[in-house]
């Protein structure tokens, strides 16, 4: 195992570029995943580590060595594939113990490295079966035991639970995870499933239109996103497009003044909301900012109630309350009062 | 009338069109076989008796003995030749956009489509001239025989393995080459046996199409060295017993066995 750095990575198409300037640090050991939604570049970059796409510029390092320019197979990066890619003329053994064997593994010595990496996968003793005698979960599993028994110095996952029914992706996350944290693996995984990201990572990377937005915990992601892209991205936010006039004053579109710490004065900016920063009905008395709201639309969700309300002629909102019990859902025209402390939002300055 | 009679009909009109199809193509090889066990040395019907001498014929007879051999020979050749020519010209044209690439690839299909006589005459005017300009003899030499009988073979070839690897999911080609297999060793490993199929009906259909070619080989052989069908056709200008129709039925005993065998490791229905 080994700490991965990724510095200034690079990759264009011509006039397009799908990867800009990706500097990601990976410490010895760590389970980090790149979110994102399709097309933002995640898979290139997971795919320039493995060394199947040549970078335009940067430099990818695992632990001292520097692989930028090393073909894939001299990288020693295990690659779990979304569609598993398994050998289908080689039985689970052979599948598993091909890389021992392209590092010259002598083959007594493979059987029980084979065992192992079986083991590990609850696989036991399906060695000689064939990749179509499998279902796709113990499939799953082949391809995970084979990019282990080689000891990769990383490993990475390519949206690996996407091909899974939802049950078998919820267990398959947590031994995925188990198994990393006891092998003390360098793990780098691609998703675009929020709540696999934040359920499985050490450390998130979230990526847009081929640049990181923002690298952190799940809390520091979620409690001071860097951009509004972020902050609509993991989880939920509220969002009012305004101005941030002076320092704890914000204008919203429609001319609600607000009271805001982050406000500084930027100018042209968003006010992000957490759903549950906001206060409804009597749980509003008292916090610095108060408006009548009119309910436009509201969706019962089950735990959740979406509630989409109008403040203004030009200010929406979404707002998403628990479903409390005896909590009795707005219909469309009622009036309701929300509100929220002044420390509650983030402000964004608008993107050109 | 009801509609399920006149569906009945239907069937039994397609069955029965299909019936005569299939009696129409087995005709011939029906009255092979029969011929080959007849007694009388000129085949009358209908026959006087039945008899397996002219079966006990067959390797005595020097011609078809040495033109069974030459054809073996060449078929082999051809087609391993044929393989190796073909299957990276497959690869090429699949995988890699290539100048003029549909061209190429009509042009390699051609031989299979142009008639045996216009094939034989060209390469026979080609070596020829070739002879002419190197001094080497080339018409009527094995090599010769071999080169065009490659030709026959490439189609099925280009062909058959095109369609393989056009189903072909490449990432277990990564998933090879991220397990530490270089180029080669992925190609050998993981490319070819994933294709088996496809490389083996090309391998087989190659090797029957040069081993029953007839036309093209009368170009192009040389004094004392004919291949089978060849020597069949040189047989049939003096006689007409039987012992040609014992020849025929060997050899399609030999290529069904061949096909029936293959079929049991490769699914030839699925690759044709």
């Amino acid at each position: 195992m080994a700490r991965l750095s990724i510095e200034h990575l690079r990759k264009s198409y011509g006039d397009l570029t799908v990867v800009d300037d990706v500097a990601i640090d990976i410490a010895d050991g760590e389970f980090l995943v790149l979110l994102g939604p399709s097309g933002c570049g995640k898979t290139t970059t997971l795919r320039m580590v493995a060394g199947f796409v040549p970078p335009s510029a940067g430099r990818i390092t695992i632990g001292e060595r520097d692989v930028t320019t090393l073909p894939p197979w001299k990288r020693n990066c295990g690659l779990v594939f979304q569609s598993y890619a398994l050998f289908p003329h080689m039985t689970v053994a052979e599948n598993v113990a091909f890389g021992l064997e392209m590092r010259k593994v002598a083959p007594a010595d493979r059987a029980p490295r084979v065992a192992e990496a079986l083991r590990l996968v609850q696989l036991t003793g399906f060695d000689g079966r064939y990749p179509r005698q499998l279902s796709g979960g113990q499939q799953q599993r082949v391809a995970l035991a084979r990019a282990l028994a080689m000891e990769p110095d990383v490993l990475l996952l390519d949206e690996p639970l996407s091909n899974l029914d939802a049950k078998l992706r919820q267990e398959v996350r947590v031994e995925i995870r188990e198994l990393q944290r006891k092998l003390g693996l360098t793990t780098i995984m691609v998703t675009h499933d929020q709540e696999e990201a934040l359920t499985m990572a050490d450390r998130l990377v979230v990526m847009e239109k081929g640049k990181v937005r923002q690298i952190g915990s799940q809390r520091e992601l979620y409690e001071r996103p860097a951009d509004r892209f972020v902050a609509g991205f993991i989880g939920r936010s509220a969002f009012l497009d305004g101005e941030s006039l002076a320092p704890g004053r914000f204008v919203s579109a429609g001319g609600l003044h607000i009271a805001c710490a982050a406000a500084t004065g930027q100018g042209g900016a968003t006010l992000a909301l957490r759903p549950e920063r906001i206060a409804v009905g009597s749980d509003a008395a008292g916090l610095a900012n108060r408006f009548e709201a009119r309910v436009e639309h509201a969706a019962y969700l089950g735990a959740l109630i979406d509630i989409h309300v109008r403040l203004s002629e030009q200010d929406q909102m979404l707002l998403q309350l628990p479903n409390r019990q005896g909590f009795a859902e707005p219909r469309p025209g009622d009036s309701i009062t929300i509100g929220w402390a002044e420390d509650a939002g983030l402000v964004y300055a608008l993107e050109s | 009338m009801s509609t399920a009679s006149r569906s009945g009909f239907g069937r039994l009109a397609l069955n029965g069109a299909a019936g005569l199809s299939l009696a129409f193509i087995l005709m011939p090889l029906f009255f092979v076989t029969w011929l080959a066990f007849f007694r009388e040395e000129i085949p009358s019907f209908p026959p006087q008796g039945y008899s397996l001498k002219w079966f006990a014929a067959v390797p005595g007879n020097k011609p078809f003995v040495d033109g069974f051999i030459l054809s073996l020979q060449v078929g082999i050749l051809a087609t391993l030749i044929g393989l190796a020519l073909g299957v990276p010209a497959s690869l090429a044209l699949v995988r890699h956009r290539i100048v003029l690439g549909p061209a190429v690839n009509t042009l390699l299909l051609l031989p299979l489509v142009m008639p045996g006589i216009v094939l034989g005459t060209s390469l026979y005017v080609f070596q020829i001239e070739t002879e002419i300009a190197t001094g080497l003899p080339v018409l009527g030499s094995v090599a010769g025989l071999i080169g065009a009988h490659t030709l026959v073979v490439v189609p099925w070839v280009v062909r058959l393995v095109t369609a393989s690897l056009a189903g072909f999911d490449r990432t277990i080609e990564e998933a090879a080459q991220n397990l530490g297999a270089g180029p080669f060793t992925t190609f050998w490993r993981v490319t070819l046996p994933s294709i088996r199929p496809g490389l083996v009906a090309a391998g087989l259909f190659g090797f029957v199409t040069s081993f029953g070619n007839l036309e093209m080989s009368l170009f192009l052989v040389g004094p004392g060295r004919t291949t089978l069908p060849i020597a069949i056709l040189q047989y049939l200008e003096w006689k007409i017993d039987p012992t040609v129709a014992a020849a025929s039925l060997i050899q399609i005993v030999l290529i069904g066995a061949a096909m029936i065998v293959t079929d049991r490791y490769v699914k030839l229905s699925r690759v044709v």
